[in-house]
């Protein structure tokens, strides 16, 4: 017998998937999104990503190189945070801000709490709300050289109509990677066809938040109302990029269901009675935050286990 | 080192209520909005902590143990209802701008804290003494998150512009709430840091032990307490 068996403890099922390979996916992903963003808003919003980029990256190889640690920026998951977040500004946002938005994501709310796996919220997402609150103007200046200052979401709130067709294409005033709803749903594709992402949470979020407009916009079933709605803002690009972040999303089949209905609550209460027309990274992070609870109670039943008898029988 | 002095040194950096103790963390991420609004609050704490401790010093003797408590309350809030009738009618601008946490002053934790660990069992010259060390340990603490929070969120110190708004983009989470946590935690990182370098060098500043004096020697458990500290005893040895 010249066969050697490989002996090793379990698990001996392995999937090629590393996180870096499944980071290089994402990236892939966003490329259309990225290129969109790039060729709407030209060559700021080109700057504006590279720099968000090569600050996130610097930060992890700093914060690693001060508390000794090995370095981690190969698994590639800086340069997801950093164009996530870049995708997530104005194009109009000073440099610097951006800068610190990338140091913010990774050394508070990623490395602080130790790194990849460990971070309780979507980094790229921490950082758009801590810039949001620092720097509220800089955030919310969305005028662009063609297009007029207001993003459709602000109009609509505002009960001016919108070109639907601008709007799922992407010529239109936002943030970078938002404004093209098309360009999400391709990447979004990619995600799915690749298995990289399970479609529970972006469904039941799209689906509970429509289900929230039609019961609370006031609205009532206005076709033109919803499809704007969903096309508008980050939606699309929070629903299928960020709320499906595995570190921070539920792993439960059913969590993913709870999480999803949470999301499309909070973003829909957000939008419709918050103080602002775009609710999608607070209503993320909320539900980040929540994720811990939901997993407790959503534990599926292992094969074989018999639900405990009730005490009165 | 004498008594009163080891009080003040006790206060300032080694228990310092804010950064070491974690005591008074309302008022301490609610007010401190600007240095003067932390300096304000800490200076006016510190007034009602001296008087309360010499009171209660005063009276540790006839307080029953049973209504320690309530008695220790009374003369707390009466303290703190004349300092706010005080302010109010000298320093209107800041009174207003505290607004709420004055009359809060009566259920910070440092106050009843000391008078419980340490005013209610010693004399009243050395509860004096505590008293100050820790209100300016506190104000010493609020004044600090205060200076870096006005700075980083409007340019200013104690309301002078140095940071011209030409250039500078103030960052106003930092004189919101969440900068509150982000200014603490960093500044409490930084006083770790600078405890774990100086024991490295060899003259540590001892570590606050699991009671909240961390004066053993003075301590009523003392007979009974397993986690007694080595020097609070040398320290016992050379009064």
């Amino acid at each position: 017998m010249s066969d050697l068996f490989n002996v090793s403890s379990s698990p001996h099922v392995r999937s090629k998937d590393t996180s870096s390979r499944i980071m290089q996916y994402v990236i892939l992903a966003l490329l259309p999104t990225t290129a969109f963003g790039i060729y709407n808003f030209g060559i700021k919003a080109a700057i504006l990503i590279v720099v968000t980029i090569a600050s996130c990256i610097a930060s992890e190889w700093i914060y690693e190189k001060i508390v000794h640690k090995e370095s981690t920026i190969k698994d590639c998951s800086s340069i997801v945070t950093g164009l996530l977040l870049a995708l997530n500004l104005p194009p109009t946002l000073p440099w610097w801000e951006a800068v610190m938005g990338g140091v913010f994501a990774i050394i508070v709310v990623k490395m602080l709490f130790g790194g990849l796996g460990q971070n309780f919220m979507n980094p790229a997402l921490g950082a758009r709300c801590f810039l949001l609150i620092a720097f509220a103007a800089d955030m919310t200046n969305f005028a662009i050289d063609s297009y007029s200052g207001a993003t459709p979401l602000a109009a609509i709130r505002n009960g001016e109509s919108v070109n639907l067709m601008d709007m799922f294409i992407g010529r239109t005033a936002g943030t970078i990677g938002e404004t093209s709803a098309i360009a999400v749903l391709i990447g979004a594709i990619i995600l799915i066809l690749l298995g990289v992402i399970d479609l529970r949470i972006p469904a039941t979020y799209i689906v509970t938040f429509v289900v929230f407009l039609l019961l609370f916009s006031g609205h009532g079933f206005d076709g033109n109302y919803i499809v704007a709605e969903l096309c508008g803002g980050g939606l699309m690009l929070g629903a299928f990029f960020m709320a499906t972040d595995y570190v921070t999303s539920p792993i439960t089949p059913m969590g993913k269901i709870v999480f999803g209905i949470c999301l499309g609550i909070f973003t829909g209460l957000f939008r419709i009675f918050g103080a602002n027309a775009e609710g999608v990274s607070f209503a993320i992070i909320l539900s980040n935050l929540l994720v811990p609870m939901i997993e407790r109670y959503t534990v599926p039943r292992a094969f074989g286990v018999v639900k405990e008898a009730k005490k009165h029988e | 080192m004498n008594k009163n002095t080891e009080r003040l040194y006790n206060g300032i950096i080694k228990e310092n209520p804010t950064f070491v103790l974690m005591l008074g963390m309302c008022p301490t991420l609610a007010v401190t909005t600007s240095a003067v609004n932390g300096l304000g609050m800490g200076l006016s704490t510190t007034v009602v902590l001296v008087l309360s401790n010499l009171l209660i010093s005063l009276f540790r003797k006839v307080i029953p143990g049973g209504v320690r408590m309530p008695a220790f309350i009374v003369i707390v809030a009466s303290l703190v209802t004349m300092v706010e009738f005080i302010m109010k009618a000298y320093t209107p601008a800041l009174a207003s701008q505290l607004g709420v946490y004055i009359p809060l002053i009566v259920v910070n934790c440092i106050i009843l804290g000391r008078a419980e660990s340490y005013a209610s069992k010693n004399q009243p010259v050395s509860s004096i003494f505590d008293g100050i060390g820790m209100g300016l340990g506190f104000t010493f603490g609020l004044t600090c998150i205060g200076i870096v929070r006005e700075i980083l969120g409007a340019g200013q110190i104690f309301g002078a512009q140095i940071l011209s708004l030409e250039w500078f983009t103030p960052i106003t989470i930092f004189v919101m709430a969440p900068g509150a946590f982000l200014v603490l935690a960093v500044l409490v990182a930084i006083m770790n840091i600078v405890r774990d370098k100086m024991e490295a060098k060899g003259k540590p500043l001892a570590a606050p032990s699991g009671c909240i004096t961390g004066d053993c020697a003075s301590c009523g458990m003392s007979s009974t307490c397993t986690g007694k500290s080595t020097n609070s005893a040398s320290a016992a040895k050379s009064e």
